[in-house]
């Protein structure tokens, strides 16, 4: 059973930092950590590698320093990790950093063979769109079963799981090969065994560039994005009112907080507050 | 004509308010782009009423693409669907609800179509000299709102976030045509099956709720929560909750507020015992009136709080809800 895990890296502050220019992220120089959503599919991936002697590949698309937590990755225990860097890449969207991770797939497999299951996190922290799962699997032509909370069973062409959907759970079959995007419902990470801490220290992942990948540079990166991001701004943070009450009597504060609401308007909204504002339905 | 498509999420023979909210916001859309219409998009069978309902709110076409295979949402046959429908009649805008079902299509159907997606919005502009569309979003967990454009690429295509848009009331004299599309869905790989679909044990109103009474750490135990259901029923909202509480196990995780839980904006927010951490106050900061009531002066939550009480919640939540009921009771004499 092959293996490929998707990682990204993401800043760990809300420091947010924008290129004004092109008005993207800068990640340089900004503290970084695992995507929290992959850490659940970094362990799915150890598990199937002690389950089911898969072979386990992590992949990111990102800047160099991404080596980081591609390192960090290999603690689990995995086999190799893969940094596909390139001024080609910067930029992307999801429909263009999808194009990338699939070229660099595509790569993958012509070393170790045909790819089973692709995993990547739910979503991002910063990104946040949760559509590289998809766009990956739809580029692969591969089955997707997004928001994934259990595993039941594997199968040599089959996985039995559960998912999340809005309405509730579903369970469901998925024919292998797949991908699937996970949720923190799904398993605890696990901490590194001393072992697989001093190898991932020692690792130097594999890096490869828009060529390595035979990646079209019109199809990745900047060029390769439909959208653009125009304009972003930092909301106003909300400003607060006064406290109206101080360790008085709850009869005192009470009455206090009704006759302060009076004065929005808004309660007026509210079925509930109505006998506040005197209207008697 | 420029067609704006919305996608009518449905759950057997009902659609998600989203669907509402989407047309809603279609409808103002077109009135600021000259030439357009708004056509809904309907997926299953037996579902007239929720096509008449869409001309009520707002649709002046509905694409009635009937089949007894698209009954359950499987992604692979919307996917297909969906590619197909929009080849075929070329929309400029295309609005799907961001509900996990629908981030899930909606990141399929781009990918296949090779344009843009912008995901999760809660905001929608027609550029009036570009005739673009332009999609705002919050990301870093709300710290940052972006505006997105899909300049060349057709459609422009946006997952938007549920409960931000406004629904129109529904008009039955507004007039719209049904177009059934002939469809039949070509044998494909059975790449995803349901077995079984498991509601949810609880089921939580956050979202739409015009009151939320919220606890947190400082509810002391589950308790402690039936005092905040008291009142959220006597005021005709939900309750809902800190992380912490949550992961303490006094509540379920549907009733979650916060940056890993629900975005809400309801009229009035009550948070007791919660003491605002940045995670829980983006999920909240869209209220109109935030209430807190906390022991500790200094917390968080009283820089956002529109009205601050400092005060024991199992002492003062009673209170308003007795003096409610009092209230009320003299009204009703
Ligand atoms: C402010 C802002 C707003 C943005 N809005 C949009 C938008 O609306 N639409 C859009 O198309 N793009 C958008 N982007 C660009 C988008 O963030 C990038 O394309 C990013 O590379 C992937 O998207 P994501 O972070 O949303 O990942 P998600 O889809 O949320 O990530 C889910 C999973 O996919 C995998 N994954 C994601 N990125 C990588 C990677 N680089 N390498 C390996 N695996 C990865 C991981 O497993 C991750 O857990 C935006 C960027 C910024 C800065
Ligand atoms: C990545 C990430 C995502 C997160 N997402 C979320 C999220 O979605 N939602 C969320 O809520 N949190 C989230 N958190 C957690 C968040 O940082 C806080 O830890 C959490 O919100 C704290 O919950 P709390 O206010 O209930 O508890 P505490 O911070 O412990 O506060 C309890 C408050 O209760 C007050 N109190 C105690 N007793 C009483 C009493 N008798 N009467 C009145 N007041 C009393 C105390 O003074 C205190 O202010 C997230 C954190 C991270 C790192």
């Amino acid at each position: 059973m092959n293996v490929v895990v998707l990682i990204k890296q993401v800043p760990d502050t809300t420091n947010v930092r924008i290129d004004r220019k092109t008005n993207n992220l800068v990640r340089e120089g900004v503290p970084s950590v695992i995507n929290p959503d992959c850490m659940h599919a970094l362990e799915l991936a150890a598990q199937l590698k002690e389950k089911h002697n898969a072979t386990v590949y992590v992949i990111t698309m990102g800047p160099p320093q991404a080596i980081n937590a591609l390192k960090d990755a290999i603690s689990f225990g995995l086999d190799e990790a893969v940094l596909l860097s390139d001024r080609a890449f910067a930029g992307a969207d999801t429909l263009a950093t999808t194009y990338t991770l699939y070229k660099g797939i595509k790569k993958i497999e012509e070393k170790i063979g045909k790819i089973d299951i692709v995993l990547a996190g739910r979503q991002a922290a910063d990104g946040d769109t949760g559509q590289v799962g998809p766009g990956v699997a739809t580029r692969l032509g591969y089955s997707l079963a997004a928001y994934v909370t259990s595993i039941e069973k594997i199968e040599k062409d089959e996985i039995i799981l559960t998912r999340r959907l809005d309405r509730g759970y579903e369970k469901v079959r998925v024919k292998i090969p797949c991908v699937l995007t996970v949720t923190p419902e799904l398993n605890e990470p696990r901490y590194a065994s001393l072992p697989n801490l001093i190898r991932s220290l020692r690792y130097q992942p594999i890096v490869w560039n828009k060529d390595d990948i035979n990646a079209d540079p019109k199809k990745a990166g900047f060029f390769g994005s439909p959208t653009r991001v125009v304009n972003t701004n930092i909301p106003p943070a909300r400003k607060g009112g006064d406290i109206i009450s101080k360790n008085e009597s709850p009869e005192i504060a009470a009455q206090k907080l009704l006759d302060e609401l009076k004065k929005f308007e808004s309660i007026r909204l509210i079925e509930g507050l109505r006998v506040l504002v005197g209207d008697k339905k | 004509m420029r067609k704006i498509f919305v996608f009518v999420e449905r759950v057997d023979g009902e659609a998600h308010p989203v669907s509402w909210e989407l047309l809603g916001k279609a409808r103002e859309l077109a009135n600021n782009l000259e030439e357009s219409e708004v056509w809904a998009i309907v997926l299953g069978k037996e579902c007239e009423n929720v096509c008449k309902e869409a001309i009520s709110r707002g649709a002046d076409k509905v694409l009635y693409v009937k089949n007894d295979q698209l009954v359950e949402y499987v992604n692979y046959k919307y996917k297909k669907v969906l590619v197909d429908i929009v080849r075929k009649y070329e929309p400029e805008i295309f609005l799907i609800g961001a509900t996990l079902e629908g981030r899930e299509l909606a990141g399929m159907v781009a990918t296949e179509l090779e344009t843009g997606l912008t995901a999760d919005c809660t905001g929608l502009d027609i550029l009036p000299d570009k005739k673009l569309l332009a999609m705002t979003r919050p990301t870093f967990g709300g710290n940052l709102m972006a505006t997105i454009m899909c300049p060349e690429h057709r459609p422009q295509m946006a997952t938007v976030r549920p409960g931000v848009m406004r629904e129109l009331p529904p008009d039955p004299n507004r007039k719209g045509e049904v177009i059934v599309e002939e469809y039949s869905i070509p044998e494909m790989e059975k790449f995803i099956e349901i077995l079984e679909a498991v509601p949810l044990s609880v089921k939580s109103n956050l979202a739409y709720a015009p009151v939320v009474v919220a606890g947190g750490k400082g509810v002391g135990g589950p308790e402690g929560f039936e005092k905040l259901r008291e009142l959220a029923n006597l005021l005709g909202g939900e309750i809902g909750a800190s992380r912490a509480a949550v992961k303490a196990g006094w509540i379920s995780d549907e009733y979650q507020v916060g940056q890993t839980g629900k975005t809400i904006h309801p009229v009035l927010y009550i948070a007791c015992g919660i003491s605002g951490a940045i995670q829980h106050v983006v999920g909240i900061k869209e209220s109109e009136i935030i209430v807190a009531i906390n022991t500790d002066e200094n917390a968080p939550i009283f820089d956002v709080a529109d009205i601050g009480i400092v005060g024991d919640l199992h002492a003062v939540v009673p209170a308003i809800t007795s003096k409610l009921k009092a209230m009320k009771g003299e009204v009703r004499k």
